[in-house]
């Protein structure tokens, strides 16, 4: 139970003195709440995973410290911090059954033997493995596996928080939802700080109360999934959370107005002090764009299809060199496929070089 | 389906046959002739039945004796460097770097005596341990060891040993490196975050990953080692007396010595039947390990299709269209 810290935490593969532009991980400081259940989403290659294996201790970092509960445990090694940490793939003891399999993180720390049967037996109740102790790990399943795990990590009683490195690739989609039900179970029953690192913004979004978006090794924005969706600190996390991802215009904004192209589109708010030879663009989200009968005054797009996702529909549009994605209303048919875009003002959002620019009201 | 009737197909595989039949069957069948009968040169020969596999297995008579014994010598020959290569070729490659330049100098300093032509091995050591003028020997007594391959069975055993065990436990570090090499990172971080010791992640984790190519090892060391002929011929001669002479060495002596066809005949079949049996429990062994794994595989439905597949990264799967 921990309250992890990062404090300008880096890592860089090729060593301190490598350009910061080329470190895996660049300068963090976060703090992590104890008994939160967070995600840690980017795409591949976005130092997520460097991340968790800095916490985890099995990278040291380049700078930086890492404070559990306020202590530094940056020199210590990974035996040494009560972390459980569950693999993309399964890693499981072969030649153990699956109750010798949960004993191991304990045995090798000398715990006695009766306190060792009695934790094997909750943590298998636990985890639904009760029937399954004494039977040889390599026999059960892929998701089995990774509940074998996890547990290995949960029979720890002293155990900080709970690392999952994409622990659902290699699960069949329909036990998926399974095994991610149980682990929102054992984090409201446990109250243990869990993050769980994925490139799938549909499980970090079910998973998580709170998602950590990373990209290029860079923390761009931590929050709750409505706060990602409504207002993405970066035009990254715009078009990387949601389906379709959020539209960026490049634009021109004085004031309350956004200039595309000669034509004009009204901001909620006002934004006089823009930065200049800043690259500025604006961010709106296909829900709030909507496509209507060609009008004067409004933005006009030509239809390049029409994608039916049942519940709503939306279509593909361009303007100019600009593809842009736009509710289609119910009954909306355009015959020349020529169309109006039609922006809802309070859910335009103002970016100057990809971060969000707050504006004045 | 109905199979296309096209008798000119035996055409085809006639040259296979007559090559198997050339090159194998009829030296085989040869041999068995020989086998059953006795000769005194001059192409006579005379029938004698199953006589001299009788007198191969009794030891009272000068033929088994000698059998038994250099049987006894070679199996004795091949535990004892099984019992050495076998654990020094796992400390071998679990001392071995895992990345960085290395890798390739450790790999190229092992190879090295794997490249080398067996009657060549026979020659170094045989020179090497010369008390008058090779290096080990002359240093050995230098040092006040008597020492003396040729004049003591002891010395002799150790030499013809420790020379199989330069020569070969390469073979066995190599097969073990490439088991250790297949094991995933994640396996060494989970068991560091487990709390696992040096010796409990050698036995929870390599030493079952590495079962497979061990026993392959094993097999092909116990082979090899039972067919054992150049090097100890080179060295030691199978002498001093016949301390160091080996089945095949015996064999040779019989057919070319003393030109006792039908005795050395009924020798190679008896020895070529031990080794089909020795390969064809190893065989059986490993296929059933194979299919335990199989079954394990598909009692239960939503076991993953590939055992194996498991352990391979999979390709990342693409976040979204668009997004580099």
């Amino acid at each position: 139970m921990a309250r992890i810290d990062l404090v300008d935490l880096a890592h860089s593969y090729g060593g301190n003195d490598a350009p910061q532009e080329s470190f895996a991980l660049k300068p963090v400081t976060m703090t992590w709440r104890q008994g939160g259940a967070y995600a840690l989403l980017g795409p591949s290659g976005c130092g997520k995973t460097t991340l968790l294996n800095v916490i985890s201790g099995i990278i040291t970092p380049s700078r930086g410290k890492i404070l559990f509960d306020g202590k530094d445990i940056t020199p210590l090694s990974t035996q040494k911090r009560n972390i459980a940490q569950v693999f993309q793939f399964p890693v499981i003891y072969d030649t153990m059954t699956v109750g010798q399999n949960l004993a191991f993180p304990l045995k090798n720390r000398g715990v006695p033997k009766a306190d060792i049967d009695r934790r094997v037996a909750e943590i298998g109740r636990l985890l639904d493995l009760e029937p399954y102790l004494n039977r040889k790990a390599t026999r059960l399943t892929a998701d089995a596996k990774q509940k074998i795990s996890l547990g290995r990590g949960l029979v720890r009683s002293d155990v900080a928080a709970v690392l999952f490195d994409e622990p659902l690739t290699v699960i069949d989609p329909e036990l998926k939802w399974q095994l991610r039900s149980k682990l929102k179970a054992l984090h409201r029953e446990l109250d243990l700080t869990m993050i769980y690192v994925t490139h799938d913004q549909t499980e970090a979004l079910t998973f998580a109360d709170t998602v950590v978006v990373m990209h290029d090794g860079r923390v761009v924005q931590s929050g709750t999934p409505a706060e990602l969706f409504d207002k993405p600190a970066h035009t990254f996390v715009g078009y990387f959370i949601g389906s379709p991802g959020m539209n960026i215009l490049p634009a021109e904004v004085r004031g309350r107005e956004a200039w595309i192209g000669g034509h004009v589109i009204a901001l909620n708010r006002s934004y006089d002090n823009l930065p200049s030879g800043a690259k500025i663009e604006i961010g709106v989200r296909p829900e709030f764009v909507e496509v209507v009968a060609p009008a004067p005054g409004l933005l006009t797009a030509r239809i390049e299809r029409i994608d039916d996702l049942g519940r709503i529909r939306f279509a593909r549009v361009r303007v100019g060199d600009a593809k842009l994605a736009a509710r289609a209303p119910g009954g909306f048919t355009s015959a020349d496929g020529s169309a109006g875009l039609k922006f809802d003002p309070s859910h335009v959002h103002v970016y100057a070089d990809s971060l969000l620019v707050e504006g004045a009201a | 389906m109905d199979k296309t009737v096209n008798q000119k197909a035996w055409f085809l595989v006639l040259p296979v046959f007559l090559v198997v039949a050339f090159s194998a069957v009829l030296p085989l069948m040869t041999v068995v002739n020989y086998s059953m009968q006795d000769t005194f040169g001059n192409n006579q020969f005379f029938w004698n039945g199953v006589g001299w596999f009788k007198e191969l297995l009794d030891p009272s008579t000068d033929l088994g004796g000698r059998f038994l014994a250099s049987l006894g010598r070679n199996l004795f020959f091949s535990l004892v460097i099984l019992a050495i290569e076998v654990p020094l070729g796992i400390v071998v490659a679990l001392s071995m770097p895992r990345e960085g330049w290395t890798v390739a100098a450790c790999l190229i300093i092992l190879a090295l005596p794997l490249l080398i032509p067996w009657n060549v091995v026979g020659t170094i050591w045989q020179i090497f341990g010369r008390p008058d003028i090779g290096l080990l020997g002359y240093t050995l007594n230098a040092i006040g060891i008597d020492y003396n391959y040729v004049a003591n069975e002891f010395d002799a055993w150790v030499t013809v040993i420790v020379m199989d065990v330069w020569h070969w436990t390469s073979l066995v570090a190599l097969l073990c490196y490439a088991g250790l090499k297949s094991i995933p990172e994640a396996y060494y971080q989970a068991a560091q975050i487990d709390g696992a010791s040096r010796w409990a992640v050698f036995k929870a984790i390599q030493l079952p990953k590495m079962n497979r190519v061990l026993l392959i090892a094993v097999l092909l060391r116990f082979m090899d080692s039972f067919m054992i002929y150049t090097e100890p011929f080179v060295v030691t001669g199978g002498g001093p007396g016949n301390s160091t002479t080996f089945v095949s060495i015996e064999l040779v002596k019989i057919a070319l010595g003393q030109f006792d066809l039908g005795k050395a005949a009924a020798l190679s079949l008896v020895y070529n039947l031990i080794i089909l049996i020795v390969c064809w429990i190893f065989y059986t062994v490993m296929t059933n390990a194979g299919v335990e794994r199989k079954i394990q595989a598909s009692s239960e439905p939503a076991v993953e299709p590939k055992p194996s597949a498991a352990l391979k990264p999979m390709p990342a799967l693409k976040p979204k269209e668009g997004v580099a």
